[in-house]
Formats: structure tokens, C-alpha cells, sequence
């Protein structure tokens, strides 16, 4: 089948999670990352975003919840606008776990850094913190609620980033390279998490078996546009396509073998 | 170097405390007009009030950066080194107001977590180090910047000058405290001149760091430059193969108009000529007529400027009496000083008036930016 | 390997001095380095009274001489610019072991060293029995600006993430042959600390942007904090009390 196959519907019944339509950006610098990005997350879908360094992949990240605004082109959340109007709706509903934990773990304690989502929401008191033992727990980081963020090592950091956003129980789950600088263990036990969790998930990544254990669908992200949108398998099976894009598996790493992803 | 406790008299400590809370005030709310306009999220720091969810990140990181930078040390020879002060830098990355809150909350963390620096000395070192340093800097930095060419050498050769400047300016500022507030009976002439002297080489490296520092980000992140910021170029989109204009993201910085170069050209040429003047004549009298010739040039530049008061006559006049050398240095950075900061309270004031902010805000303006304690 | 430094001068412990609500302590220490500054200088006596107020705290709070002491060479400096003082001082002079010493510069490094020592002791007590985040949650119940309070508390939590990052530039500086040896390296130095900037600037935005992402608009989330009880404050307030008992008389005589 033709891999190249960026066709978003634009007429559904039940809106999209996330729907990107001619989506161009460049950098006050003058650098430009995005040359117009189009497609389409359906609920629940988990779908991985490849793409090589440079490809625009953290700028695409960043107008997914209004922090950049587009130069040309629309994003929108479960029907959303994201604009000045819906902004605290839209940044309540995508959560973005980004590639740093340093950056997104800024408060003192973990329990604060948790909360700080939700009580900007205006939760309080008990209500909170149940909301900030639930997220803990279903990273199973509940145990750790009082130490501070830089005590903790980096799997464990990664995992509490996943809590910050999770507490405020958004509709999609953005993630910027979560598997990075992650041991083996560390990046089998996000991986758990992940596939536990009911949501959109859109993970941007570079590593491909990553992509294939967790996403069932893949975009292509290179040039600052979207160059293939498909299933995980097929994609990764494409060699030229691949190559074209700067994208390698593995060595020894074969997508046949690796099987079809978990559901 | 902290001045600790009982080194000033108690009203003096009470006055510079005073005068620091109310620079620390000012610029509070001044850095989050200076950290609205964000090179690129500046499209969106309207959408929760302009700069103020910006504030409390950026200038506590910059304010992790002075003190990172202050660990950095720069071998001067023989196995010593030293490092920089940092608040000329950051008076010219991060805009002066966001730099006096950096640097005095660096100065408050020293004094609570290092016993840096008395607690009741941390009006005076607030004073002192972060606002006539920052202050000093950032309007030579401006003036230059106003007067020259525009460019990236021209950015460079000004952070060194404003940084050599604002060195011995706060070294002088500090000496004119204890002679107002000192709690010993020392020379303030010589005081002065050999505060003034030391600080002038140590000025200069400061003002050589800063000056390579500032060109190593100009050169990669223009735009991250507070002071360079409209050396940034116009944007243009490429969509699908078409050539769009970019929506505008943000207001340039306040361009000054043209004619108005002019101004500052003569207003620095009188200065640097009243300095010359008043110096040249003050060292080259030998009797009792320098006295004279200094209070009347120094009252005069005070007077120009509305901070006349007894304090600095009489500490030009110490030096006078003292040595020729030091009335010479004194004078020259004293009213190179003075003439700056009056010029930028002008500039500031003026600028109030447009925005019709009150008249008591100018006042503020005016004490911080003279940094001197309030009656 | 730059943590070490934040906490540097904090002893954990569990006195009652460590368990007073942080800002009657700053309270206290406040009021009483301001007896000690108001005091004159010719009242010899007082000053050793105030040393035993401070080394009553320190029994208290279980800090050992040692710890302090060593804590308290930041002063340094001064002492120098004190000893310095007898020679350089005006007025009347007297003679010292064959050396002529100004009287007032005699008083005058007397009165700094005194002082400031006090100063530095009684701040050192402060830090060591007090959190540094207690310490800011102390000052913004002073009535300290919320945003001070929270820029002061970015710097803390990313002073060490900083320091490791200029720590790592300087192993790779070292690891490729550079070493820094007189002004030459001045440029290269300051590279890293342009670089540094840019760095740090850079998470600075990234940081902001992981909190406008959860809602943030410029005001934290109030965290409760702990207030005092009458007896707290009178337990802390007793030490400015007990100098300003030394310090009345020594106005009054």
C-alpha cells in the first residue's frame, strides 16, 4: 500500500481528540519548523510521531495546547478551537509530558508538583488530595509523594512527570521522547503505564520499537510536514521510506518478528 | 565582598532598606513588562495578563544563572583569580528590572543561606550591588547603544563600558554611604579614591567578561539579548511551496526617534566636558579656589539632575582637600555617574508621563534610580 | 555535585529551637542584630553578654562550636578591612607596641568586628536550624511578596541543576586540553557563560511552559503554612528580649 496517505477526514459526528489542519510556524529567528501539518487523532487512539531530530516535532508538541500559535493553519481539541478563548478548556484537556522531567517538576515536593495541575483547576482540600494519590498511584510513585523531585532518579522523575498531567485527567496525553535516557526497566515499566491507561495518547518519538510496542498507528513527521500515516507495522516494514526520513531501526531489530503491538 | 552587620549606623541601615524595598517594588512590576514580550511564546503572554506567569520562572532561573556565574572564575594571574559581579550582565540580558531582582534575590539567599552579608546590612547591599550597579549599567548601556551605530560590536563595546562603569560607580556610591552612615572617622577623600581606583581595575575585567559573554549570546541568540532585541529580523512563512508574511508576534522595543540622537550626543558631549572641566580645574588649583570651583560644578551637576543635597558636597569636597589625584577620579566618575543617571531619570520620567502613571511612581523612579536613601 | 553547596549551612535536627515556625525565628533574629548594631561601642561589657545570649541558642539547638565557627569565616573580609582601620583613621593617636594607632580607627575595627561577628553568628544559627523552603515560606508570612518569594524559590530548585550543567562545561572544557591560565582564557571562559545563559534562559521557557501547560496564570496554589502560637513567639522573641536587657544599660550609663 502507498504509505503516503495524509488524508484527514474534516466531517465526523463525534470530534476528534486532536485535529491539525494546515499547521505552518517559524521561530522569531527566522527559522521555520512546520510548512503545513494536517491529521487527525480519533479517542482512545494510540498513535506514535516519528520523525528525526529537526523534523519539528517539540514545535508540532507546543501548538498542541496553545503555548506557540500557528502562523497559518488550525489545531483543535475534541472540537476545540485552540485559541486565546478556550485556552484554560484546551490546556485542561491535553496534557503534555515533556522531555526534561527537570523542567515540568518545579515544586519543592512531589505531592506539590502533582497538585499544582489540579489546584490551578481550583480543587481543593480532600478533593485534591485524592486526585493526587489516584495520579501517584497509577504511576506507582504514591510512595514517594514527599520527597522532593530532584532526590528521585530519572525513571522515577519520568514517571512523576506522567502524574503531573494525569492529575488533571486530560482527554489526550502528549509525550516528548518518554522513553529517552530511560534504563531498560525504567522504560518497561512506562510502557505498563501507558497501555493501562484510557486515553489519547500521541507519543513523539525517535525510537521505533518503542513506537511498535505501544502505538498500533504512526505518523511520519520530516521537513516540517507529515510524510506517511499508516499502521505502526506496515510503516516500520518500509525501508525506503524509512531512509528517506532518517529513521533507523535498531540493528538485529526486525518489525515482523517484533510481532503485531499490544492493543 | 558583603558588608556585614554594624559597618553603617542603624538610620543609614533603616534608610537603604528602605530605598532597597522600594527599588525591589518597582521592579517587580517592572520585569513583568520586560518578560511579556517573549521572542517566542509572545503571542500568547496576552492570554493571563501580560508577563505575569512569565516572571516568576525566567527571573528565578536568571537569577540561578548570576549565581552559577559567580562560581565561575576567571585566573587574572599567579594563581589568583576572580569572578564576576554579574549585575551589569544582567542588566543587559534580562532588562534592568528583572536584573535588580535577580541580583537581589541572590544577595537575600546569600544572607540567609551563607550568613553572606548582615541581615541589617541587606538594605545597604541591595542598594548597592544590585540597584546602583544594575541601574548604572543599564543606562550607559542605553545611552550608548542610543548614540552609536546600531550593530553587534556596538552592543559588545557597550556592555564593556557599562560594566567597567558600573563597578567603581557602586564602589563610590558605597563609600559615599559611609560617609554618611559610617561608624568610623576615616579620609572619605582617599577612601574614595583608592575605592575608586581598585574598582576601576576590577571594572575593567568585569567589564571584559561581560563584554565577551555578551557577544557569545548575541552572536547565537540575538534575540535573547534584552538590549539587542531589535537586531531581530522580520519573519516570513513558507506554507505548501507559498511565501506568507508572518502574523506579527510581538511589539518592537520602543524605538527612539531618530532626531533624538542629537540630544543624547550633546547631553553626553556637556557632560563628559563639565566632568573634564570640573576635574581638570579642581586638580590644577592649587589653593583655596578648587573648594569653590568644585562645589559650584558639583552643586550645578546636582542641581541639573534634582538630587542637590550636603552628602556629596561635601564628599567632593573631602577629596578636594585631600589629594588632587583623587578630586580628579572622584570627579570624573562622580559626574559621569550623575549625569547618566539624571539623563535616565529623565528618560524614565518622560516616559511615565506618556503612560500617565503617578507622579509618586516617578519619585520612586527617581530614588531608585539615584539610589539613594530617602529622607 | 553542587548540592552539597545549597545546604551547606543547614543542621538537621529536632531542638526546639529547629521546631520554632521559621519566621518568629527570622523575626528574632532580626530584632536582635538590631539591638546589637544600636548599641554603642564604648559599652565593652555588653558585647560578651550578647556572645552568651547567642551561645545559650547554640546549646539549645544542639549546634556544636565547631560547626558555627567554621561556618562564620564568610566575615573574613571584613576583618582584614577592620584590622586596616587604626592605621588609615583620623583623629587623636596613641601608641600601641611602638605603633601609632588612630584611636577612633581602634574603635571603629572594634566596633565592626563585634558586630558583624555577632551578625554572622546569629544569621549562622538561623540557617542552621532552619529549612531553606521553611526560610521563604517564613519571609512571605513577613508579608515578603508572593513572586519574590517564588522567584527565590526557582532559584533554589534549579541553582544545583545550573551548577551541574556549568560543572559539566567545565569537564569537557578540561577533558579536550583547555586549562585556565591567565586572561588568555578569558574568551573561552566566557563562552561557557554565554552558552550557560542560553541554557539556562532556554529551561527558564521550558519551565514556564510546563506550567502555563497545567493551568499556571502567575499565582501558586496557596500551600497552607504554619502559623505560631503565643508561646512560639515569646520562646523565640526571648533572645532580642534578653539583648535588650544588655542593652539598656549600656545606653543608660
Amino acid at each position: 500500500m502507498d504509505p503516503v496517505t495524509t488524508d484527514p477526514v474534516t466531517t465526523n459526528p463525534v470530534p476528534y481528540s486532536l485535529e491539525v489542519s494546515g499547521l505552518a510556524f517559524a521561530y522569531p529567528d527566522g527559522h521555520q519548523a512546520l510548512f503545513g501539518v494536517d491529521f487527525a487523532l480519533e479517542r482512545g487512539e494510540r498513535v506514535a510521531l516519528l520523525g528525526p531530530n529537526g523534523a519539528g516535532k517539540t514545535t508540532l508538541v507546543l501548538h498542541l495546547n496553545g503555548i506557540l500559535t500557528a502562523g497559518t493553519g488550525s489545531v483543535r481539541v475534541a472540537g476545540l478551537p485552540v485559541d486565546r478563548a478556550h485556552m484554560a478548556e484546551v490546556r485542561q484537556r491535553v496534557g503534555i509530558v515533556f522531555q526534561d522531567p527537570d523542567d515540568q517538576l518545579f515544586m519543592p515536593t512531589v505531592r506539590e508538583d502533582v497538585a499544582f495541575g489540579p489546584a490551578n483547576a481550583g480543587l481543593r482540600g480532600a478533593e485534591l488530595d485524592a486526585r493526587v494519590t489516584r495520579a501517584l498511584e497509577r504511576v506507582g510513585m504514591a510512595g514517594h509523594a514527599d520527597r522532593p523531585p530532584h532526590h528521585l532518579s530519572f525513571g522515577q522523575r519520568r514517571r512523576v512527570a506522567v502524574a503531573t498531567v494525569l492529575a488533571m485527567e486530560p482527554e489526550i496525553l502528549v509525550l516528548d521522547e518518554p522513553s529517552s535516557n530511560l534504563d531498560p526497566a525504567s522504560r518497561r515499566e512506562l510502557a505498563e503505564i501507558l497501555t493501562s491507561l484510557d486515553v489519547t495518547v500521541l507519543m513523539v518519538t525517535h525510537d521505533l520499537p518503542y513506537a511498535l510496542e505501544l502505538c498500533p498507528r504512526s505518523l511520519i513527521l520530516s521537513g516540517g510536514t507529515v510524510v506517511a500515516d499508516g499502521p505502526t507495522p506496515e510503516l516500520l516494514a518500509d525501508g525506503t521510506l524509512l531512509r528517506a526520513h532518517r529513521l533507523e531501526l535498531p540493528f538485529g531489530f526486525s518489525p515482523r518478528r517484533a510481532g503485531p503491538p499490544a492493543l | 565582598m558583603h558588608v556585614p552587620d554594624g559597618f553603617l549606623d542603624a538610620p543609614t541601615s533603616l534608610a537603604t532598606g528602605v530605598t532597597a524595598a522600594g527599588a525591589v517594588a518597582l521592579s517587580l512590576r517592572g520585569a513583568r513588562r520586560e518578560l511579556s514580550a517573549s521572542p517566542v511564546t509572545g503571542a500568547t503572554a496576552g492570554a493571563a495578563g501580560p508577563g505575569a506567569e512569565r516572571t516568576a520562572p525566567l527571573a528565578g532561573l536568571a537569577a540561578a544563572f548570576i549565581f552559577a556565574v559567580q562560581m565561575l572564575n576567571f585566573p587574572v594571574a599567579a594563581g589568583t583569580s576572580g569572578h564576576l559581579l554579574g549585575g551589569a550582565l544582567a542588566a543587559i540580558l534580562v532588562g534592568p528590572f528583572t536584573g535588580v531582582l535577580c541580583v537581589s534575590v541572590v544577595l537575600l539567599l546569600q544572607a540567609i543561606m551563607f550568613a553572606d552579608g548582615g541581615l541589617t546590612a541587606l538594605g545597604t547591599n541591595i542598594t548597592c550591588m544590585a540597584v546602583v550597579t544594575v541601574v548604572v549599567a543599564h543606562l550607559v548601556f542605553r545611552t550608548l547603544l542610543r548614540v552609536l551605530p546600531a550593530g553587534r560590536s556596538t552592543v559588545t563595546a557597550s556592555a564593556f563600558v557599562a560594566a567597567l562603569v558600573s563597578v567603581p560607580a557602586s564602589a563610590l556610591f558605597f563609600t559615599l554611604l559611609y560617609a554618611v552612615g559610617g561608624t568610623t572617622d576615616v579620609p572619605i577623600g582617599r577612601v574614595a579614591a583608592a575605592m575608586g581606583g581598585v574598582h576601576v581595575l576590577i571594572g575593567i575585567g568585569e567589564g571584559v567578561i561581560t563584554a565577551l559573554t555578551v557577544g557569545a549570546v548575541v552572536a547565537v541568540r540575538p534575540d535573547l539579548v534584552h538590549g539587542a532585541r531589535g537586531l531581530a529580523r522580520p519573519l516570513k512563512l513558507k506554507v505548501n511551496g507559498e511565501l506568507v508574511d508572518a502574523p506579527a508576534r510581538q511589539a518592537a522595543p520602543a524605538a527612539a526617534p531618530r532626531s533624538s540622537r542629537a540630544v543624547w550626543l550633546t547631553g553626553l558631549a556637556a557632560s563628559l566636558v563639565l566632568a573634564g572641566f570640573v576635574s581638570f580645574y579642581a586638580s590644577a588649583s592649587p589653593d583655596g579656589l578648587e573648594k569653590v570651583a568644585a562645589d559650584h560644578g558639583i552643586d550645578k551637576a546636582a542641581e541639573e539632575h534634582a538630587v542637590a543635597d550636603g552628602p556629596l558636597a561635601d564628599y567632593g569636597v573631602g577629596g578636594v582637600d585631600d589629594e588632587r589625584l583623587s578630586a580628579g577620579l572622584a570627579g570624573v566618575i562622580g559626574v559621569g555617574v550623575t549625569a547618566a543617571v539624571g539623563t535616565g531619570v529623565l528618560l524614565v520620567v518622560r516616559r511615565r508621563g506618556t503612560t500617565a502613571r503617578s507622579a509618586a511612581d516617578g519619585a520612586a523612579v527617581r530614588e531608585a534610580a539615584a539610589g539613594r536613601p530617602e529622607a | 555535585m553542587g548540592s552539597g553547596h545549597v545546604h551547606r549551612l543547614h543542621l538537621p535536627g529536632h531542638s526546639p529551637v529547629h521546631r520554632l515556625p521559621a519566621h518568629t525565628k527570622l523575626v528574632a533574629v532580626l530584632a536582635f542584630v538590631l539591638v546589637v548594631v544600636s548599641t554603642p561601642r564604648e559599652a565593652v561589657w555588653a558585647y560578651p553578654g550578647y556572645a552568651l545570649l547567642l551561645a545559650g541558642v547554640a546549646r539549645t539547638a544542639r549546634v556544636p562550636a565547631g560547626f558555627a565557627l567554621r561556618r562564620m569565616a564568610v566575615e573574613v573580609p571584613f576583618v582584614a578591612f577592620a584590622l586596616l582601620l587604626p592605621f588609615v583613621a583620623q583623629g587623636a593617636r596613641t601608641e600601641v607596641l611602638g605603633v601609632q594607632l588612630s584611636v577612633s580607627g581602634l574603635w571603629g575595627a572594634w566596633n565592626i568586628l563585634a558586630k558583624g561577628t555577632l551578625g554572622v553568628g546569629a544569621s549562622v544559627l538561623l540557617a542552621a536550624t532552619t529549612e531553606l523552603r521553611d526560610l521563604l515560606l517564613g519571609l512571605q508570612r513577613l508579608r515578603m511578596p508572593p513572586l519574590l518569594v517564588q522567584i527565590a524559590s526557582f532559584m533554589l530548585r534549579y541553582g544545583d541543576v545550573i551548577a551541574d550543567e556549568l560543572a559539566r562545561m567545565r569537564i569537557a572544557r578540561e577533558s579536550r586540553g583547555f586549562r585556565a591560565r591567565g586572561p588568555r582564557a578569558w574568551a573561552v571562559l566566557a563562552r561557557t557563560a554565554g552558552a550557560l545563559f542560553i541554557r539556562t534562559y532556554e529551561r527558564g521557557e521550558r519551565v514556564h511552559l510546563a506550567m502555563v501547560s497545567r493551568g499556571y496564570t502567575g499565582t501558586m496554589p496557596v500551600t497552607a503554612g504554619s502559623s505560631a502560637t503565643r508561646a512560639q513567639w515569646s520562646a523565640a522573641l526571648a533572645l532580642p528580649a534578653a539583648a535588650l536587657a544588655v542593652c539598656l544599660p549600656a545606653w543608660t550609663l
